[in-house]
């Protein structure tokens, strides 16, 4: 009896042994819970149109063009759109990594817009698991354009404000997705009858087909009484990185490049050909102190 | 009946002694890398490397976090990790391996001891023996560890593409230094 209880006690202790040998790590990895944070869920910190749950790192500067054709349905006459232009040149400024600010001008109603967009939280894995990210942008755009045949409007009148909430989780590493609902209010609208308060619900998603390139779809649907003739902005594209650039090439109806712009300003129809070829430039520098690297 | 008795308690005690032996591990290691080329030199560096060695066998592991290595620049940490080391695919890079002559190593005594570490290196999905030299430090009982070597990006199937082929330097040079290890304490 002895014996059996001896060897069985011998056979634990042997397994024991054995299970620490197959990893001398696991003993110690064990006592390390290790949270990690999700990043890159999207190639840049817009959609498209749309900011994405992205942000810029602290001290990073990101060079946005952002250019619109015509409407491919304008036929060869325009060269299916390629006559006109519709142009936003923008500076995003990274101030910590969960704080970007940003400006820009666009020829649409030659309008100036500046943001701040700030991350609540981060979506992590691991000990800690939080399962989406979440940001909020809050912008402010005023449109300079001499106004025909009236007086001319005040700066309060020029202005327009927009908060937005943007919540966006990546499954994959692979496929992204995010909803942003954003609140936008118009001092005085383009057309005087539409509604100065605006809700629309947004909707971004970012499917990788190679390491560098992505496919990607942007849409907000406007709520509220409009003119008959505005609808909701959607773009489709591709988004090619190449070192410090990302090129983001689609097809969208909207003209307007800040979110005034293309979520309340937006015409035609993307599926009867009212759309129109389009792509952003983003060029990313290092402007703040390097981070130190002591090796 | 005795004598079986007899040798499981041998055999018991010869087990236990097992135990006995000394583990040394460390949490913060570092371990860095850089690449050099005319036009541009990246370098990162990862604090939190862990690492076991136990000194009677010359076992000795190394575990880190692809995701813990930081650059100078966010975009080189963020391409490093989405386009050359998919670490979402590809987490961790291990090593697993034995010191050459680790029994003989007296942790007491002052030393430096050039020594050579022999193992299988583990990152982006693909497993390599390699051979690197190492050098030991022991002073007033504390055990710190160095090396350097270098790793060709080809070997481990992490592909440069054409663009930024003369950006980043096709051999990539790794230093190891464990500035403590500590005694582990099994119960």
């Amino acid at each position: 009896m002895k014996t059996i209880i001896l060897l069985s006690f011998l056979c634990l202790n042997l397994k024991t042994v054995s299970a620490q040998d197959s990893s001398l790590l696991k003993a110690i990895e064990d006592t390390l819970p290790v949270t990690e944070k999700v990043t890159g869920a999207f190639k840049s910190t817009r959609v498209i149109n749309a900011h994405s749950v992205e942000m810029l790192a602290r001290g990073a500067m990101d060079f946005r063009i952002l250019h619109r054709f015509g409407f491919v349905s304008e036929g060869v006459k325009q060269l299916f759109g390629l006559d006109a232009a519709s142009f936003r040149m923008g500076f995003d400024f990274g101030i910590t990594d969960n704080l970007t600010i940003g400006f820009g001008r666009s020829t649409f109603r030659k309008e100036l817009d500046a943001f701040v967009k700030t991350r609540i939280f981060q979506q992590t894995k691991g000990a800690k698991t939080i399962p989406f990210s979440l940001v909020t942008a809050v912008g402010y755009t005023i449109y300079t354009q001499e106004v025909v045949g009236s007086k001319n409007p005040s700066v309060v009148d020029r202005s327009a404000y927009y908060i937005q909430l943007i919540a966006g989780r990546k499954f994959s590493s692979k496929f992204s997705l995010q909803l942003s609902p954003i609140f936008i209010h118009t001092n005085i609208p383009f057309v005087i009858t539409d509604d100065r308060n605006i809700f629309a619900m947004g909707g971004g998603a970012r499917f990788k087909v190679s390491k560098r390139t992505a496919i990607t779809l942007d849409y907000h649907h406007p709520f509220g009484h409009f003119a008959d003739n505005y609808t909701s902005p959607l773009s489709l594209g591709v988004d090619i990185e190449t070192g410090g650039h990302v090129f983001q090439l689609h097809f969208s109806n909207a003209t307007g490049l800040n979110e005034r712009a293309y979520i309340t300003q937006t015409t035609g129809n993307f599926f009867k050909g009212d759309a129109r070829l389009g792509f952003n430039i983003s060029r990313m520098f290092k402007v703040g102190r390097k981070k130190k690297i002591v090796v | 009946m005795k004598s079986l008795t007899g040798l499981c308690i041998i055999l018991l005690l010869a087990t236990s002694a097992t135990f006995a032996q000394s583990k040394l591990y460390t949490k913060a290691g570092n371990i860095s890398f850089k690449s050099k080329t005319a036009i541009q030199d990246i370098e990162a560096l990862n604090t939190k490397v862990l690492s076991v060695w136990e000194t009677n066998s010359g076992n000795i592991e190394f575990s880190l976090l692809i995701k813990g290595f930081q650059f100078e620049k966010a975009l080189m940490q963020e391409h490093f990790n989405e386009n050359y080391m998919e670490s979402d695919k590809y987490p961790k890079a291990l090593f697993k391996g034995v010191v050459e002559n680790s029994k003989n190593i007296s942790l007491t005594t002052d030393n430096i001891i050039n020594t050579k570490v022999n193992g299988m290196l583990t990152m982006h999905g693909i497993t390599r023996e390699i051979s690197i030299p190492a050098v030991i430090k022991i002073k007033n009982k504390e055990v710190s560890a160095t090396t350097s070597f270098a790793v060709f990006l080809e070997d481990y199937n992490i592909k440069i593409p054409a663009v930024v082929a003369e950006k980043i330097s096709k051999k990539i040079n790794i230093q190891i230094n464990i500035p403590a290890y500590k005694q582990l304490t099994t119960k």
